[in-house]
């Protein structure tokens, strides 16, 4: 048994398993800044894209068609390369946060899932029946009580599937922001496959770490689904 | 900040490249989601017959390769591809050196991730059709594969139709992914020239409009199919 185990300490892919777990937290920082900035904003522009004030609406209709329509390594480099040769943007403030890479891909990928997001939740919005809004209505509830107390708990409830399948996307796309020099998981994999010259192992060791992401973030949306949608719970007796 | 004076045909502009560029992304766009669906329709198969041990590799390779990074996917077919085609090579008693082109190994890469995609559309649809044709079909007397051509396949195309829309899109947005390889498409040309001319931000601006142009006139043609298709029904 002792034999095994150190066969197993020593196989190439524990090793590259070891190291490519040091980049996790490089990709988890990267999920847990734009994902929540995301999701806000996500809200705030589907609230924009319903709204009846078409100069609100139609921007936010161009902005979701221009970013869903490219590739996101496109907005990425956009941002990485593209931001970086307009020299006004290298003189301002903001070439302290956009000459890093990490940032860079916090602002293409926040920017990438609120386009992705706002669409999700605009479904949600449009699909609450006029009859609960009415009679939101007729309890007297002026229009911030109606959304927060009628529209937004039925949409968001009934978008939850869809907005944890873009999750999953999102974890993917961190994979990403690799190409900008910037080492995650998916970078480190690389630069594994580059010294040891094994690809299969390398990015066989990433890829556990990203379905184990993965696993994880569906659970959560499970737990959401179980504890928002108590209506739709099979009977657990 | 923009040069688009470089963006001319002929040997002053990368224009003609560009256009060869559109051109191979809109080849390995199409290739990998026809290899794509024929894979999807392996794997529907497999997941509905009632074997267990089909159902479980088909399973297995469609939550492995959705729950991956599609660069990951690339990179291991890319870089390990080679490898498993020379060892599947020895075993036929070939010995020497194979080298597959970037095309190919793009191809079946994108290929392999839409088709995780296409099956769950197929899957839907096949699901979709009523039972009851499959009984009126056979009270008919029409053999399997009638019944498949003629009256399950067309009805299973409606229902897929609008999914297989958004594969394409997503299929077609993956392929920028491939430039990692080499493959001249519109990513890398595009990381060539603004290397050359050093003016990124010209040919991103190009490739992003290349891509908005692309994906935009394909979902008008879906959208158009989508209506022929339906006709019977409005």
């Amino acid at each position: 048994m002792q034999n095994f185990f150190d066969y197993f300490n020593q196989s190439l892919l524990f090793r590259n398993f070891v190291e490519v777990l040091s980049g996790l937290d490089n990709t988890l920082l990267l999920l847990v800044i734009s994902l929540p900035i995301g999701f806000v904003l996500s809200l705030v522009f589907a609230l924009g894209r319903v709204s009846k004030n078409k100069i609100l609406s139609k921007p936010i209709a161009g902005y979701i068609f221009v970013i869903r329509g490219t590739p996101l390594l496109v907005q990425i480099y956009l941002i990485y390369f593209g931001l970086g040769s307009i020299e006004f943007i290298r003189e301002s403030f903001l070439w302290i946060l956009l000459k890093e890479p990490f940032w860079c891909g916090v602002l293409a990928l926040t920017i990438n899932t609120v386009a992705y997001g706002s669409e999700i939740f605009r479904g949600g919005i449009q699909s609450v029946t006029k009859g609960q809004i009415e009679s939101g209505l007729s309890l007297g509830f002026n229009k911030f009580m109606l959304l927060r107390k009628v529209i937004l708990p039925i949409a968001l409830r009934k978008v939850l599937p869809s907005y944890g399948n873009e999750l999953i996307l999102m974890v993917k796309a961190t994979s990403l922001v690799s190409l900008t020099t910037y080492m995650e998981m998916t970078g480190i994999a690389r630069k594994i496959m580059a010294k040891t010259f094994a690809p299969v192992e390398a990015f066989i060791a990433a890829g556990i770490l990203y379905l184990f992401l993965n696993f994880l973030m569906v659970q959560f949306v499970k737990y959401l689904e179980w504890k928002y949608n108590p209506h739709l719970r099979v009977n657990e007796s | 900040m923009f040069k688009f004076d470089k963006l001319v045909f002929g040997d002053l502009g990368w224009g003609d490249e560009f256009l060869f560029a559109t051109l191979m992304t809109i080849t390995v766009s199409i290739l990998s989601m026809g290899l794509g669906l024929c894979l999807a329709i392996l794997t529907v198969w497999a997941k509905l017959i009632t074997n267990k041990i089909t159902r479980l590799i088909a399973n297995f390779y469609t939550t492995v390769v959705r729950g991956v990074p599609e660069l990951l996917v690339i990179y291991l077919i890319f870089f390990g591809g080679n490898t498993v085609v020379m060892s599947i090579a020895k075993l036929f008693g070939y010995h020497g050196y194979i080298e597959l082109n970037a095309l190919t190994i793009g191809t079946i890469a994108i290929a392999f991730i839409s088709a995780t995609y296409s099956s769950e559309v197929l899957r839907a649809a096949y699901l979709a059709v009523n039972k009851g044709q499959i009984e009126a079909a056979k009270a008919l007397g029409l053999n399997k594969f009638q019944i498949f051509f003629k009256v399950m396949g067309p009805q299973i195309l409606l229902h897929a139709l609008p999914g297989i829309g958004n594969v394409w899109q997503i299929t077609l947005k993956d392929t920028s992914l491939i430039s990692v390889t080499g493959l001249v498409e519109i990513m890398r040309q595009t990381r060539i020239a603004s290397n050359v001319e050093h003016s990124p931000l010209t040919f991103l601006v190009t490739a992003a409009l290349l891509y908005l142009f692309l994906t935009t006139f394909s979902g008008k043609f879906f959208k158009l199919l989508e209506l022929n298709f339906s006709k019977g029904y409005n």
